[in-house]
């Protein structure tokens, strides 16, 4: 019996643009967004965080990886078990060769998701201030919310946060800089 | 003279000389000397290892060795383990146990790996061989716990019972309780592979506590945190053991109690399990880690901070499985402390995402080979590597016997320079030359076969996918290692030529498994004719090889030395020649 999770919803869905493109035009909005998200690793990856529960869009090679039926079967009851209790996001930071998963339900607040970013990928959140953003820091950490927007982490409350939030990014100071305030 | 020398030694004597050599392939040239030594050998020898089923049939290792106690077989082709053989191909051991049922009313170890099992054939077993010790069944399915409860009644001095990563169907019998009230020699007990509903934890309580020879204890996973403790009380003479799930928050009442079990654990030496295991409840075992050699973490969510603070209590590790949450940071810290690492094994956690969910790079892997020296046994699963990294761990480890490595995406070249592994792989065979296992990944040409055709003179079991330009590198390979048995080839550009030309090649190894090359149907109908003694299979369930046009290349080709001829048990998609030399639909 081959475990097969992978739909390959991708290549059926129907939308515009040359085969083999997964552009998303960057959608307008007066929140405060950020620019150069529609660069392709951020575009596809987001699309892949649309597709976190449904199967990867890679299509699946039968027995490739070479992993045995019993260890891919444990390894999705792990995958079911834990992601039908949590608020799980993927976390990426520019310039790191690996994403993380977190669970949103786990922080009470802002101070401890920021402390547990940095625990991780090993930065440091600079000052927040509504009108300037993020200071005296290299890093800023984004996230995509239902819309599919890129907005700054610490705009709203920490509730209305968890539910809107996808995905999470850190991205490098440089780019956030010269953002538009909120009207 | 040699003659005289023959007979100057009795019969008795030559026997009781011969029952101090064990290995089989000592054995097999003992029984080449002269023919009375073929005589007296085959009557005392007491352990049979079939590596093929198909190879021979019952009947004639019965012919041939009619006094055995043990025997071990082994049925599917290892391809089988990823899905690459369609079910019901075969590989069923019930005509074996028939034969020997009435053959070897003394066989007492039975060992099976990727063999279909029938309650019918544990039945059979627990009625036929009346002073049973030994049940392995790795890797196998086709039965329940029906099958079990059989074996539980009836084998009254029955000392090993693994079902290590068998498939089981539960048929609600409650087996474990069928184990009577006066059976008391369990020494080896693996479960782990069984569902919820299988074990019966009272059932499993009083086994544990009557059995005071029990050395190895793995346990399945819905056995709780609290039982767990409990297991560990009545057993602390266990040399290993597989804890099942650890509950989700930490209660500093069940940690205790959990802790103090451990610590009366003084002859643990291997941990295993972990299932869902809270990272909170880990120093737990911290007072038994200085003792371990063997621990394997590979169903564990437990990320690096956690992984490190572990193996720092564990410096006499020797073998390590985990997942690749260990990141490169943890690999770091398993080299700075646990010198005395022989076999690593990093896997997976995400294997199906595209993108990386964990730091875990080629470094890991380097700085293992550069810290533990005693390496020898590498299975690792990463998404980028170099050349580089190849060439230095083959230089570190010279003493490497297995090394297998996945790149996780085919195709993918040195991150580095961009070019192909065959460098890389080439530094691993021409280092290490007692490489008996290999497995290939990553942008491959037939540059690297050459290599391994050069310098892996003792390889003997090879994997390859999704590598190779064209047959030149399946011929490198066949004619290159002398000491091939296994070779095992998936959605490579290897074809007729390369075959036919190693024809003769192929009855010195035990089996060829190609899926998704390009072979033809008219190479595989000519090397039937050349080679009597192989079996030809044609693995195809798209329908009669012989009705798509003649160019169409066959989708596998299972080809293995026998010398019990073609099999009767074929599946419908299984393809072979018939007397006529021509190719058949099996019946």
């Amino acid at each position: 019996m081959v475990l097969e999770k992978d739909l390959n919803l991708d290549a059926t869905e129907l939308r515009l643009g040359l085969p083999g493109s997964s552009e998303e035009s960057l959608r307008i909005s007066n929140k405060r967004a950020l620019p150069n998200m529609n660069d392709d690793s951020g575009v596809a990856a987001a699309k892949k965080c649309d597709q976190e529960t449904a199967p990867p869009t890679k299509a699946q090679v039968v027995g490739w990886p070479p992993i045995r039926s019993y260890r891919k079967n444990s390894l999705q009851t792990k995958k079911t078990e834990a992601e039908t209790g949590g608020m799980y996001v993927k976390v990426s930071m520019d310039g790191a060769p690996y994403l993380r998963k977190i669970d949103l339900k786990v922080y009470k607040g802002y101070p401890e998701l920021f402390k547990a970013l940095e625990d991780m990928f090993k930065f440091k959140v600079g000052k927040y201030s509504e009108r300037e953003g993020y200071n005296g820091s290299e890093f800023v950490p984004t996230y995509e919310d239902k819309d599919g927007d890129w907005m700054l982490v610490g705009d709203v409350p920490w509730e209305m946060f968890i539910n809107a939030c996808k995905r999470l990014r850190i991205v490098r100071g440089s780019e956030a800089r010269g953002l538009g305030c909120v009207v | 003279m040699p003659k005289r020398l023959a007979y100057s030694l009795s019969d008795e004597v030559l026997e009781h000389v011969f029952s101090f050599i064990q290995s089989d392939k000592d054995r097999n040239v003992v029984s080449a000397v002269c023919k009375s030594w073929y005589e007296i050998e085959r009557w005392c020898r007491r352990k049979i290892f079939v590596g093929n089923c198909y190879a021979v049939s019952p009947k004639m290792v019965i012919r041939r060795f009619p006094q055995v106690r043990s025997i071990e077989l082994k049925g599917k082709p290892h391809f089988a383990d990823f899905n690459l053989v369609p079910d019901g191909w075969g590989g069923y051991v019930l005509p074996w146990i028939t034969e020997m049922a009435g053959a070897y009313p003394w066989l007492d170890e039975i060992r099976l790996k990727r063999m279909v099992v029938t309650d019918e054939s544990l039945e059979l077993i627990a009625k036929s061989f009346k002073d049973f010790k030994v049940l392995v069944l790795a890797s196998c399915e086709g039965f329940s716990t029906d099958g079990l409860a059989a074996i539980a009644a009836s084998c009254k001095n029955l000392r090993e019972l693994d079902l290590r990563e068998s498939e089981v169907d539960d048929s609600s019998v409650h087996w474990l309780s069928h184990f009577p009230e006066t059976y008391t020699s369990m020494v080896s007990l693996n479960i782990s592979c069984l569902g919820s509903g299988e074990v019966s934890f009272s059932a499993l309580e009083r086994l544990v506590s009557r059995c005071p020879n029990l050395r190895s204890l793995k346990l399945n996973r819905a056995v709780p945190l609290d039982k767990t403790a409990n297991i560990l009380r009545l057993a602390p003479q266990l040399v290993e053991f597989s804890t099942c799930t650890y509950s989700a928050e930490l209660r500093s009442d069940v940690f205790s109690n959990l802790a103090g079990a451990f610590s009366n654990c003084k002859e643990l030496r291997s941990l295993s399990g972990f299932w869902d295991v809270v990272p909170d409840y880990l120093p737990a075992i911290y007072s038994v880690c200085s003792r371990l050699t063997s621990l394997n973490l590979s169903y564990a969510t437990i990320h690096s901070p956690d992984l490190i603070k572990l193996v720092s209590h564990c410096p006499s590790l020797q073998r390590l499985l985990v997942l690749d949450y260990i990141e490169d940071s943890g690999l770091e810290a398993l080299a700075s402390n646990c010198k005395d690492l022989q076999e690593l094994r990093v896997f997976p956690s995400d294997p199906f995402d595209v993108e990386p969910n964990a730091s875990l790079t080629e470094q890991g892997l380097v700085a293992v080979s550069l810290g533990c020296p005693k390496l020898q046994s590498v299975l690792y699963f990463c998404r980028r590597m170099s050349n580089a990294a190849l060439v230095t761990i083959a230089q570190n480890c010279p003493n490497l016997t297995r090394f297998r490595l996945c790149i996780i995406e085919p195709n993918t070249a040195d991150y580095l320079t961009g070019e192909p592994f065959d460098v890389g792989f080439g530094a691993i065979v021409e280092h290490c030359k007692d490489l008996i296992r290999l497995s290939l990944s990553g942008l491959l040409t037939d540059c690297v076969f050459e290599y391994i055709g050069k310098y892996a003179k003792k390889l003997e079991m090879l994997s390859v996918a999704f590598a190779g330009d064209s047959d030149l590198g399946l011929h490198h390979v066949l004619s290159g290692c002398e000491s091939l048995r296994k070779l095992e080839i998936r959605d490579c550009p290897f074809g007729d030529k390369a075959l036919l030309t190693n024809a003769a090649k192929l009855e010195t190894m035990r089996s060829l498994l190609m899926s998704s090359c390009s072979v033809s149907l008219e190479a595989c109908k000519l090397l039937s004719q050349k080679m009597p003694r192989l079996n030809v299979e044609v693995i195809d369930e798209r329908g009669p090889p012989d009705s798509r046009p003649k160019n169409c290349t066959v989708d596998k080709l299972y080809i293995y030395r026998s010398v019990a001829g073609p099999r009767f048990d074929m599946p419908p998609f299984v393809w072979t020649k018939d007397e006529d030399l021509a190719l058949r639909l099996s019946p």
